[in-house]
């Protein structure tokens, strides 16, 4: 094995629809399928924002008004590509440093007028390197993996 | 907790390598070791980010870096210990990589995440057009 195979994530998958519908909904309805359990605020995401801009952010917004940015937007090059950090730490917590974040890049490619190729890549994953340490600190407490994989387990227990 | 792991792994039809075993071996290997402070010198980090590419030896570092090989060495003893990479021996010479039981417990968490995005990505955007202004 690789050591790039241990620090992406490759993904692919195609779609039944047009380029521009494919980017469309990826960037507009990021929160519509978003893993819910993946929720880095105390309370009910009322909304995911993905801002269409480089510079700008991916956030989610709680019910109660709470805001948590969780990416900055890299690059944003409708309809093709979009390529934001991933500013959350093994742990699922923001990571302040951005020497610490990852990257994931998207690209949407037509393979027909009514088909579309999106690939994914989510890499430098090993940049979140010092959070390593946490992640086998939360091994060995309620807070940490044992949560994350019960909170898994729940999802797919329940027939999801 | 093994029986958790094991089956969010197949509920959610992954083909990945389990590297987080049930009893988590790799625990035991990151020691007191700071990985915060041993990532915060720029000699270390320029060390980690070419053992991310592929393992190496000490002197293929210290011919990559400019800086010497015995201070290659003591960098390595500093991310070992924070258990950022592990050592072998091939030989006569010490082969170095990025200890992969932290990085691929955190990849496996990420496929699992855009598996479930995906399929979800999938569904919203293949679902029949409302009326579109």
């Amino acid at each position: 094995m690789t050591q790039e195979a241990t620090t992406v994530v490759r993904r692919r998958i195609v779609v039944e629809a047009p380029l521009e519908r494919a980017f469309t909904a990826f960037t507009e309805r990021f929160g519509d399928f978003k893993p819910p359990e993946h929720n880095l605020l105390a309370v009910e995401i009322a909304e995911t924002v993905f801002e269409p801009k480089a510079g700008g952010h991916i956030y989610d917004r709680g019910v109660d008004g709470s805001e948590c940015r969780w990416a900055r937007v890299l690059a944003y090059e409708p309809p093709d590509r979009v390529v934001f950090s991933w500013d959350i730490d093994p742990q699922w917590q923001i990571e302040t440093e951005p020497e610490n974040t990852s990257e994931v890049e998207v690209r949407f490619v037509a393979e027909t007028p009514q088909r579309t190729r999106v690939e994914l890549e989510h890499r430098n994953i090993d940049r979140h390197g010092p959070g390593w340490q946490a992640v086998a600190d939360g091994v060995g407490n309620d807070a940490g993996w044992p949560l994350y994989l019960a909170r898994f387990a729940a999802l797919f227990a329940s027939g999801d | 907790m093994a029986r958790l792991w094991t089956a969010a792994l197949r509920a959610d039809g992954l083909d990945v390598q389990i590297s987080v075993s049930p009893d988590l071996p790799f625990v035991g290997t990151y020691q007191a070791g700071d990985a915060l402070g041993a990532l915060g010198d720029p000699t270390r980090r320029a060390i980690v980010e070419r053992l991310a590419e592929r393992p190496r030896a000490v002197g293929e570092l210290a011919d990559e870096l400019p800086v010497s090989r015995p201070a290659v060495s003591q960098h390595l003893k500093v991310l070992k210990s924070a258990g950022l990479v592990s050592e072998r021996a091939d030989g006569t010479r010490r082969i170095y990589r990025l200890n992969p039981a932290g990085v691929a417990a955190l990849r496996d968490q990420l496929e699992t995440f855009w598996n479930r995005a995906l399929a979800g990505y999938q569904d919203v955007v293949e679902e029949p057009e409302e009326e579109s202004s």
